[in-house]
């Protein structure tokens, strides 16, 4: 074994081998920067080219690109509030803050370092557990897999803000939301209102940027200033992120641990990881007063985390075929084309294929690290730069991201819609990454639950290794439940104070909004057979009893109901986020009679003339260069972008057709 | 060359019919061109590899060696991309469509949401593929030939669906009057086999590669016990052994075996419609019947020489398995009897359906 790991070393190591994982490190970057796209873009954009490459360096590549996005992908979460991918939205609530506080290189430090231990753990672990990983694989049934949902769902407590009953309401609302579309146990379709686009399900990306992107750029353009309030000490604070990391060495090492362990498990996925990590994190710190508003240990969490899902998630990819996210189907995609048929001979026959992956791994995240370190001070300038000016380009990357998802038009108004109902969660603190853990978990927590007891009845309960679950679900209910509702809770959606409102009508609102949701889906619930009503029927009592609570409080006077009354509009005295919701909306509308891409150029034109009051010359240039990006990426993505009423009727040719 | 072209159909038009055989004879070209594969499904899985592995042969065989790009357009479990193909495909070669079984099924079984019809489009290669269903040895039995013996008890199937692909082995183990329970929500056949493997399940079904690098190795452990394949129909439609499995049974053989008689009637051609679709017409690739017959002669000879291409044969194996790959007229029988079904036997299949798995139409 150590011969074949010392030769599959030495292979790799060659100028070709090298190259071809520079190639896929640099793609890699670029696509973990921009925000949104994550490794399944990447990675199709890199599968055409692996045609006649020989296997040593396709793999090499391939694994150089899945390395490196869960590392670049930081720069968009710390610096402009936008998770880069959906391994990365809990660094987002404290890696934001540290930017907005000129920490920006100290949480970028911090979360790099972090990743690279993190990758580095994957690596190992994926060395040491892929001869023996079968039965631990094989020991998670649905009935395991059923409680490790509820574990995911536990974290809702630590992460539901300053009103656990709104906390609870929102995870909930997420539930429901992850509801739409065919039922696991019967196929019936439901809250899809008869449509095509619903009947597969709201898609991950465009609910993670909605919710979290779209109302963090709203909240950017109303401050009119740079994202960095205290730019002057960007430069600093390199190597005080390292030592925060070194001074946590059991903190990486636990989220590590979370991080393979949770990725080489087949059905739950990478993108409630990072969530996890981050409650670990606070349920085992002592002072929690920081989180939500810049705390070091935040940002190490689902950082070293995220890293070692990768090293995990390649266990039950080669195994089993089985790939545990949407960039190990791709990945394994390539390896088909390789002509590599993952199975159990991936630790025998084939173990130095096995290898030469884990060795990519390691190297790659080294390679990445350094890279992204290099052109951190580069990149963290954009924090200086007036935000109007980078607006526009966010829509530009967001929207491109969202119609990834099906290519769709629809793409672009689920995005609208979610990211509306991410404005007002925001403002009325209703926890958004307890809503993003609900939705994430909705469709596995029924799925498992069904199949659990249609495999092996009610006595899964009996099942120890579903015991231990439990009991870890306790405990992480307990350590989440201590100390929060008096003075100590924390804020995943801003600081409490002076968000103490007098006028209470607008909080009433939304919470009867909030509640008619919940009354939607019950009714929904019910339309269907037994099995597939169960679950939303469930969700909709427990949420809408919280979502009366919350209404109930909030009825009886702004000094009355306590925690549950919380406006960050209290104070306001601008608009509010109005006038820019009208310019996404007016993007979203144009685009659906001329054309993504005519509208673009439109909306870029009006933006920064109107909006950033640039002059001409910069209007025109920085609107070329948007468009030039743009037709960069779409071209060798092969992609059509979505059309419009006018292109229903007249045949253009690309980019507009 | 295009240039030219264009003005041989001018011509042709001012000199009317006179032009005609002229036009036939204007050689097919597509070089300078961009032709698109569009594939109904998001990029990685089987139908995206097959397109990716196709298309560099295709661009290396079509007259005038065009690009060939592989587009994908997700969504509505491959209605939503099916649909806008075959409404906004222009019958002109520039474009190919790679529907798969997912995309066959709903349309054999009359879901209202299809709005294409597979008798606008003409096949220029089907790539046929194979299923094997098996059980855990967990059962009692350790060689197929003691299916008989299952019928005594309640077998346990992972299911994706009752509409999808899964519904070809619904179906057989119907036919057969097993009693199975079938647990719906798998994600993938991978969970499926994985929950027999871990003993939640007992019965599953897996397609020609997974079964040859995943079940294979259970059936050398002792674990699993293959029952029948689907098999292969041969150009007259008698379905034969897999060329894949020639020691397992096929279904027919087994039906043969425990009934004492071919299998016949409603029920069987319902199942025999849906395995076709399933199975030896899964990948077929497909052009607008409306397109002028020199362009779809130019697709047919190319795929007939990428079928001859010895590169192909070399590094096929991975993606194409062992089967002999359909072109010309065996491409169009192929083609017909995968997605055809009778009204009486559609109709059979939707009441089956309705009844026993509440799926409601």
């Amino acid at each position: 074994m150590l011969d074949l790991l010392l030769s599959t070393l030495l292979d790799l190591l060659t100028l070709k081998h090298m190259t071809f994982m520079m190639v896929g490190v640099t793609v890699g970057l670029v696509i973990g920067v921009l925000p949104g796209l994550g490794g399944i873009a990447g990675l199709s954009l890199l599968l055409p080219f692996i045609y006649g490459m020989d296997q040593t360096s396709a793999l090499a590549m391939l694994i150089g690109l899945v390395a490196v996005v869960p590392t670049a992908d930081t720069f968009s979460s710390i610096l402009m509030g936008i998770p880069g991918s959906s391994a990365s939205q809990a660094t987002v609530l404290d890696g934001f803050p540290l930017a907005r506080q000129g920490e920006a290189a100290r949480a970028l430090a911090a979360a790099f370092f972090a990743s690279m231990l993190g990758g580095m753990f994957g690596a190992v672990v994926l060395t040491a557990a892929v001869l023996a990983a079968r039965p631990i694989i094989l020991a998670f049934g649905s009935a395991e897999l059923f409680m490790l949902t509820l574990f995911g769902l536990s974290t809702v407590a630590a992460l539901s803000g300053g009103n656990l009953a709104k906390g609870v309401a929102a995870a909930c609302l997420g539930l429901a939301f992850g509801m739409i579309g065919a039922a696991p146990a019967t196929g019936e379709y439901r809250m899809d209102f008869d449509t095509l686009y619903l009947s597969d399900g709201l898609p991950l990306v465009i609910v993670g940027l909605g919710i979290f992107a779209l109302p963090e750029m709203f909240d950017l353009l109303r401050g009119g200033g740079a994202i960095a309030q205290k730019g002057q000490s960007l430069g600093r604070g390199w190597f005080r992120g390292v030592r925060d990391v070194m001074r946590n060495p059991g903190l990486v090492l636990r989220c590590s641990g979370i991080g393979a362990l949770i990725g080489a498990i087949p059905g739950i996925g990478g993108s409630v990881v990072d969530w996890i990590a981050y409650s670990h994190a606070m349920q085992t710190s002592k002072d929690r007063s920081q989180y939500g508003k810049g705390e070091i240990r935040g940002v190490i969490a689902p950082e070293s985390a995220n890293n070692a899902v990768q090293g995990g998630a390649l266990l039950p990819t080669l195994l089993f075929g089985i790939p545990g996210s949407g960039s190990m189907a791709i990945f394994l995609a390539g390896m088909i084309l390789l002509g590599l048929q993952p199975g159990p001979s991936m630790a025998e026959r084939d173990l130095n294929i096995t290898y030469t992956i884990i060795w990519s791994l390691a190297i790659a995240n080294l390679l990445g690290t350094a890279l992204c370190i290099g052109l951190a001070p580069g990149i963290a300038k954009l924090t200086l730069v007036r935000y109007t000016l980078i607006a526009p380009f966010m829509v530009m990357v967001l929207c491109f991201a969202a119609f990834q998802a099906t290519r769709s038009y629809y793409d672009l108004l689920a995005l609208l819609a979610v990211g509306v109902l991410g404005v007002f969660m925001r403002r009325f603190g209703w926890s958004r990454p307890a809503f993003l853990i609900g939705f994430v978990l909705s469709l596995g927590a029924e799925r498992y639950l069904y199949q659990a007891v249609q495999f092996t009845g009610w006595d899964i309960l009996t099942r120890p290794l579903v015991l231990v679950i439990l009991a870890l679900t306790l405990l992480s209910l307990w350590a989440g439940l201590r100390k929060s509702g008096g003075t100590a809770a924390i804020n995943t959606e801003g600081a409490a104070d002076g968000s103490r409102a007098a006028r209470m009508w607008p909080q009433l609102a939304f919470a009867a909004v909030v509640l008619g949701l919940f009354v939607f889906t019950f009714a929904e619930g019910m339309k269907n057979s037994y099995l597939a009503m169960l679950f939303p029927v469930a969700v909709a009592c427990v949420g809408g009893a919280c979502a009366l609570w919350v209404l109930f409080r909030q009825s009886r006077g702004a000094v009355a109901a306590g925690s549950a009354n919380f406006d960050t509009e209290a104070e306001a005295k601008d608009r509010g986020p109005w006038p820019f919701l009208g310019w996404f909306l007016g993007f979203v509308a144009v685009t659906g009679v001329i054309g993504f891409f005519a509208a673009l150029v439109l909306f870029f034109l009006a933006f920064l003339r109107v909006v950033a009051r640039c002059p001409w010359w910069q209007v025109l240039v920085l609107t070329a260069a948007a468009c030039s990006f743009l037709l960069v990426l779409a071209s060798s993505l092969n992609l059509l972008f979505p059309g419009g009423v006018l292109q229903a009727h007249v045949d253009l040719p690309w980019p507009l057709r | 060359m295009t240039k030219l072209h264009r003005r041989t159909l001018l011509g042709a038009a001012g000199a009317a019919t006179l032009a005609t055989p002229a036009i036939a004879q204007a050689p097919v070209t597509f070089a300078g061109r961009t032709i698109e594969f569009v594939i109904p499904f998001a990029e990685a899985g089987g139908s995206d590899v097959w397109a990716r592995f196709l298309a560099p042969f295709l661009s290396r065989h079509l007259p005038g060696q065009p690009n060939v790009i592989v587009r994908n357009v997700p969504g509505g479990g491959s209605i939503t991309g099916s649909n806008d193909w075959a409404q906004r495909a222009r019958p002109d070669g520039s474009s190919l469509f790679g529907p798969s079984a997912s995309t066959h099924l709903p349309f054999l079984l009359g879901d209202r949401r299809v709005r294409y019809d597979y008798a606008n489009w003409t096949p220029v290669i089907v790539s046929p593929t194979g299923g094997v269903v098996w059980v855990s040895t967990r059962t009692g039995i350790t060689d197929g030939a003691d299916i008989a013996r299952l019928r005594g008890q309640e077998l346990v199937f992972p299911s994706q669906g009752a509409t999808g692909f899964d519904l070809v082995p619904i179906l057989a183990l119907h036919l057969l009057e097993m009693n199975v329970r079938y647990v719906f929500g798998m994600r993938g056949r991978g969970e499926a086999r994985i929950a027999v493997e871990r003993g939640d399940a007992s019965i599953d079904h897996q397609t020609t590669p997974a079964y040859l690098s995943q079940v294979v190795p259970l059936v050398q452990a002792g674990q699993g016990v293959p029952l029948f394949s689907y098999g292969l129909p041969d150009a007259q439609g008698n379905v034969q052994r897999d060329p894949s499995f020639p020691d397992i049974p096929t279904f027919e053989e087994v039906y043969q075996r425990l009934h004492g008689r071919a299998p016949s009637g409603q029920a069987y051609e319902a199942y025999r419609a849906a395995s076709i679709a399933a199975f030896a017409g899964q990948k077929p690739a497909v052009l607008l019947k409306s397109t002028p017959a020199p362009i779809i002669a130019a697709y047919r000879r190319a795929f007939e020489d990428i079928v001859a291409d010895p590169e192909l044969k070399a590094r096929g194996e991975t993606v194409l398995g062992v089967y002999p790959q359909a072109v010309g007229d065996a491409a169009e029988s192929l083609y017909r009897h995968a997605t055809t079904i009778s009204p009486e036997a559609r109709d059979w299949a939707r009441n089956f359906l309705t009844t026993h798995h509440n799926v409601r139409f």
